[in-house]
């Protein structure tokens, strides 16, 4: 019923706009990552014609993220936050979805509320929460000293790696919960109470059942939190701040906002988006996998 | 094990307190317990701190962790108060401004595209969703290296430079992708029919998009235009790459920078507020919806998860 031209030029400007600001920045990135550098003054010389590209600085940065590099600390450093924070993630979240979708009954919909509220406050107020609390004087050292666990404050904010982690998994943890739990809302009870008809025991059924179905919630969850994890600087630095807790992301940041060279932020910037993107392929195809099946029914 | 055994028939009066407790928490048979005290264990840690942090600003004294009695002097009286900090005043104003530009441009672009993605069938469609799912999944470090990067070195984007502007075009870059998940997942879930039937009774193309579809994506489009503000507001990363100064500092920067340095109770006053203005946000687009689609078919049950599943 509508003419055929009628779509396509809808999604025109919408796709202009993505072309225009989001592929063609990353062209910007790949120029100044493969220009050069001015010599004399230090800013960053952009090569926009490939043919003039300089595979230096990506190399160089390469070299330096191998065993022995300057960011080899720094690049251990950030997987290890990342994994501990997943494992974190799926250890307090599992649970929290699992009771939400199956047993909540009457408080369901309290709890929803609850589970969503801490999407709409901002992340930097929950991290400003947590640095209040974990000031020397806050509520947590002074509950410990109270409580004699510790005889004098704890430097919490004094670059503990613990206390970067407690914080990612506090900042993301949200957005870990929810997409695993409509992953086990979604599960057809009838195959529960199949397996348990058939004898299996209560944590078999879970292990066989709800576990394997609850997969591609918990992986896209993971990822959900995962590809902000690598990317983040402003959780080390606002609840350590020390170089021994900083993550990849602090090392962008430094290039450009601390002492500005552009090129080598961009290499890094470069190498962690080809990183990413293997992550970033997964989680769009499981999506476009169930934008199918909706368009499907 | 036979000593258990044997010990059962008196050991009812003799449980000790730590045996009722676990005898409560991991009951075989009843709701399982240990997952009711992780749940609100949970729900106690996430909220908790902030409504910590929210008492805060109204201390009657300079400290942040120490109790000093109820005062609204951090938001009005005193003079670094958010209302006499003009530094805090011109953050709060600037960080709606922002969001108040992204809504009028994101949403329109994306309703527009949301629209041609879901009935566009043919080569470039495929490629069209990929690119437009791509901003939700993309590290905020990333863009804004990659922003910051086109509006400082290639020409002609150069023009635009640093600030205000780059600000409002990053932020409807991001937007855009909520709003067409948010649109979409509406048409989907409406289906043909009601424009099927408007053009079997006569309708031209246009009067059935205008009239038909397009109040019947209503409540899609209000919500989309609370989420896409709420997360302008609370968008700290891409304001931050593209600012050019203090001119152009967001709330969220002004908390940022406050942690790091010496924050009073005005920090926690201004992400109070910034927190009121998102919540009192979403909270409105959500009763919007609601009211819009009190009635329709699962609509009680679909409510709550439409408005849940916004990210994916």
């Amino acid at each position: 019923m509508y003419p055929r031209w009628l779509w396509p030029t809808f999604a025109a400007p919408g796709v202009i706009w993505l072309i225009l600001l989001f592929l063609v920045p990353f062209y910007a990135v790949i120029g100044v990552a493969f220009g050069s550098v001015d010599p004399i003054l230090g800013f960053a010389v952009p090569a926009w014609n490939p043919a003039n590209w300089n595979t230096g600085w990506v190399t160089q940065v390469l070299g330096e993220l191998a065993p022995g590099g300057i960011y080899w600390d720094v690049a251990v450093r950030t997987i290890e936050y990342v994994v501990i924070s997943l494992a974190g993630c799926a250890l307090i979240g599992y649970p929290v979805a699992y009771y939400i979708a199956r047993h909540a009954g009457r408080t369901k919909t309290l709890l929803l509320i609850l589970l969503i509220l801490p999407f709409w406050i901002s992340y930097l107020m929950r991290m400003l929460a947590w640095v209040n609390l974990l000031a020397p004087d806050g509520y947590v050292n002074r509950f410990l000293i109270w409580s004699h666990v510790l005889t004098s404050p704890y430097g919490f904010l004094d670059g503990q790696s613990s206390t970067v982690i407690w914080a990612l998994i506090y900042g993301y943890i949200p957005y870990f919960i929810l997409p695993l739990y409509a992953s086990l809302d979604r599960i057809d009870r009838s195959y529960l109470e199949a397996a348990r008809d058939l004898g299996a025991s209560p944590f078999r059924a879970f292990l066989h059942i709800t576990l394997p179905l609850s997969k591609t919630g918990l992986l896209g969850g993971a990822v959900l939190i995962a590809l902000p994890m690598f990317g983040d600087y402003y959780t080390p630095n606002i609840v350590s701040g020390a170089p021994t807790t900083s993550m990849i992301g602090n090392q962008i940041d430094l290039y450009f906002h601390g002492g500005p060279q552009p090129t080598i932020g961009a290499a890094i910037t470069i190498i962690l988006s080809t990183f990413l993107l293997i992550l970033m392929g997964y989680y769009l195809w499981t999506i476009h996998k169930a934008t199918k099946e909706l368009r499907s029914i | 094990m036979s000593e258990s055994a044997v010990s059962a028939p008196q050991s009812k009066q003799s449980f000790s307190l730590w045996q009722r407790v676990s005898g409560w928490v991991v009951n075989p048979w009843g709701r399982p317990r240990f997952l009711v005290l992780i749940t609100w264990a949970y729900m106690v840690w996430a909220i908790v701190p902030v409504i910590i942090a929210v008492q805060f600003s109204f201390n009657d004294g300079r400290s942040r962790t120490v109790w000093q009695g109820f005062s609204t002097q951090w938001y009005w009286s005193n003079p670094d108060s958010i209302w006499n900090n003009a530094e805090l005043r011109d953050a709060l104003v600037h960080s709606l401004t922002l969001a108040a530009w992204d809504v009028l441009i994101a949403v329109p672009l994306g309703v527009t595209l949301a629209l041609g993605l879901a009935r566009w069938r043919s080569r470039g469609s495929g490629g069209a969703n990929f690119l437009m799912l791509f901003p939700l999944v993309t590290p905020e470090i990333v863009m804004g290296v990659s922003l910051l990067l086109l509006f400082t070195q290639l020409p002609p984007f150069t023009h635009i430079h640093t600030g205000g502007l780059a600000q409002v075009l990053g932020h409807v870059t991001f937007s855009i992708s909520y709003v067409v998940v948010i649109v979409r997942g509406r048409m989907f879930s409406i289906g043909r029919e009601y424009e099927e039937a408007a053009a079997d009774l006569g309708a031209s193309p246009g009067v059935a998009l205008w009239k038909v579809l397009l109040p019947l994506l209503m409540p899609a489009i209000v919500a989309s235009a609370a989420i896409v503000f709420a997360i302008s507001i609370d968008d700290f990363v891409i304001s931050q790459w593209l600012s050019s100064g203090p001119s152009t500092t967001t709330v969220p920067m002004e908390i940022y920078d406050a942690t790091r340095a010496a924050p009073t109770p005005a920090t926690n006053a201004i992400a109070t507020v910034m927190v009121i203005v998102t919540l009192t946000s979403v909270v409105a687009g959500f009763l919007v919806w609601r009211a819009f689609t009190r009635g329709q078919h699962g609509a009680k049950q679909s409510t709550m998860r439409d408005f849940a599943a916004f990210d994916v």
